[in-house]
């Protein structure tokens, strides 16, 4: 049907597994060629139009002042020369970088100590595993609107109420420049921790269930059953999780645009929410394709480094 | 560890359940109280039932906004599930010519997130002109969707599902004379259901969550989508909380309902994704 050239039995052949076998003819018919890119044609489309274009045109931006209805003035390297000297980008710099960690970090040790508590296969363990994980599946908007609300900075909101019976606070939150990036973290793990959660709660199944019963026959405690087993056999996950969290918690935008905007007085500026300030309040697009630019360089650095790291380590 | 009592372990459930689920619970019991507390304040229990918040945030925008939330959702995942079970056929199932380098091409993508290329993506909506209206992307559905179409994940998730679909089922239909298409959309495409499902969640919240894109996209509130409605919603001394959060609610429960309904293929993918991908 698709060939219409001399059935051969080799031709017969390849037109039965859809595959060119050693042996075969060394040309396909040209629509058998084409067959595959027609299948990956429209997802090529998009990404070409919607990832590859915008990537090479931030870029091309990135080398010009951008002014509306007057034309791009070309400035070299003046965005970058600017992106290395600006503090408030190099402070964006260092908050967004202590976010990543801190948030990636405790979302993992949260999430380990929920997966202990929370492990095997018991029904009432596993209702309450789908109860804990609801934070991760609520949109990252509504989860930010929420806190902002559970951390409101009178003794009414609900948090401080609490703290006020225990005698501390009112606390600020995110209404402090000294509080305002550590509630953000807070809120982060409270959103990623179930997730590490379920990962962690399959990494723990997956361990040797003889492993445990050799500790127990050398009379190991229960701490050490921990230290000396399930940590070295949840390292490998873990490390996947914390890097590629981290990657990821580089690029932090909605939480913190909604929950503090970036303040009081940029204390939780993130990269991407003075990026997005730069094109939408002070009108210098250039800068801003300037500052998607490197963090794109960065993210592919960072995501490239891993992946030869896993190669070597084969896991 | 040291806990080794029953009553330790249960208080710690509790103590669990109410840190990650009782929040959610506030804000219910918030919403459809009908005495609000002071601002900034949440209830325990409603008191005196009412739907008057949630009516109040339905003609502030909300019901804008879930609209067109629902149609960028059901378009644009339609749209992502199609694009990547095509190229996921091609990728898994036949060999060609620069099939290695075409699949590191769409993980590379993985790494240029909206957040990193929304400024120069947002310019390339406004030279892209739409058939019969004339008008850019911008300020229109297409640009809501579009950008999210093209999506590593389900394509990484599918190809590998569509490589463990034994090759007999599809010889069997090529000797009765099937062709291409159809050996894609009858025989291969129907195995892959628990796949397509599990691409179906993470792209429903996928899509649902954005919040930078339609923030540079929309330039009226007739085209913002419920994420963006929700951040415009302020408190007031009258009504307390109440009508902001009400949207917050509104905005909530799709996801959660989604994962409650799906919740196997969603671990499942959860695990895939982040283990091996």
């Amino acid at each position: 049907m698709t060939t219409e050239t001399t059935p051969t039995p080799v031709a017969a052949d390849s037109v039965l597994s859809g595959r060119h076998r050693p042996g075969g003819p060394a040309v396909k018919p040209f629509r058998r060629r084409l067959g595959p890119w027609l299948y990956l044609a429209p997802l090529l489309l998009f990404i070409g139009v919607f990832k590859v274009w915008p990537t090479v045109w931030g870029v091309y931006l990135s080398f010009f002042h951008v002014r509306p209805y007057l034309g791009n003035e070309y400035v070299g390297t003046a965005n970058y020369a600017k992106l290395f000297s600006d503090p408030d980008l190099r402070s964006a710099v260092v908050h967004t970088l202590f976010d990543a960690v801190f948030a990636v970090s405790g979302s993992i040790f949260v999430g380990f100590w929920l997966a202990v508590l929370l492990q095997g296969p018991a029904r009432h363990v596993r209702i309450l595993r789908t109860a804990v994980f609801l934070p991760t599946v609520i949109a990252m908007v509504a989860a930010a609107e929420l806190w902002t609300t559970l951390l409101y900075p009178s003794p009414y909101g609900s948090v401080n109420s609490l703290l006020g019976k225990a005698g501390i606070g009112p606390e600020p939150f995110f209404n402090s420049p000294h509080s305002a990036l550590a509630s953000v973290i807070l809120m982060q793990i409270w959103k990623n921790a179930p997730y590490d959660m379920v990962i962690f709660v399959a990494g723990l199944a997956s361990i040797d269930r003889e492993m445990y019963e050799a500790c127990q026959l050398d009379g190991a405690t229960r701490w050490q059953r921990l230290r000396f087993v399930t940590l070295p056999s949840l390292r490998p996950i873990t490390t996947i999780v914390l890097v590629l969290g981290i990657i990821r918690g580089l690029r932090v935008f909605t939480e913190i645009w909604v929950s503090t905007n970036g303040g009081p007085a940029g204390s939780s500026e993130s990269v991407v929410t003075f990026l997005y300030r730069q094109f939408s309040q002070n009108n210098d697009t250039g800068y801003a394709a300037a500052i998607g630019t490197a963090l794109l360089v960065v993210t592919m650095v960072l995501t490239c480094l891993m992946l030869l790291w896993r190669r070597r380590k084969d896991i | 560890m040291r806990i080794r009592t029953r009553a330790g372990v249960w208080l710690l459930y509790a103590l669990v359940v109410f840190v990650f689920v009782y929040p959610l619970w506030t804000v219910v019991a918030t919403v459809f109280s009908k005495r609000q507390a002071k601002l900034g304040a949440m209830m325990n229990v409603p008191h005196g039932l009412t739907g008057a918040n949630v009516s109040q945030a339905w003609h502030l925008g909300v019901a804008r906004g879930l609209l067109n939330s629902l149609i960028v959702v059901a378009v644009g995942l339609t749209l992502q599930l199609t694009v990547s079970s095509l190229a996921a056929y091609a990728l898994a199932r036949k060999r060609f010519k620069g099939a290695g380098i075409v699949m590191l091409a769409i993980l590379a993508t993985m790494m240029m997130p909206e957040e990193v290329i929304a400024v120069p993506l947002f310019q390339v909506l406004g030279k892209i002109h739409q058939p019969f209206t004339g008008g850019t992307l911008v300020n229109s559905y297409g640009g809501l969707i579009l950008p999210l179409v093209g999506w590593a994940l389900p394509v990484y998730v599918l190809t590998g599902f569509m490589k463990r679909v034994p090759l007999e089922l599809e010889e069997a239909a090529r000797i009765d004379g099937a062709g291409d298409f159809h050996i894609f959309w009858r025989i291969v495409l129907p195995v892959c259901r628990p796949a397509l499902g599990t691409c179906a969640v993470f792209g429903f919240l996928m899509i649902w969550d954005q919040y930078l894109l339609p923030l540079l996209v929309s330039q009226s509130p007739k085209m913002d989508t419920l994420t963006v409605v929700v951040t415009s919603l302020q408190a007031s001394q009258e009504q307390g909380e109440g009508v902001r959060l009400a949207a917050v609610l509104i905005l909530a429960v799709p996801g959660v309902l989604v994962y409650l309904a799906l919740q196997r293929l969603f671990e499942r993918g959860l695990l895939s994704g982040s283990l091996k991908g």
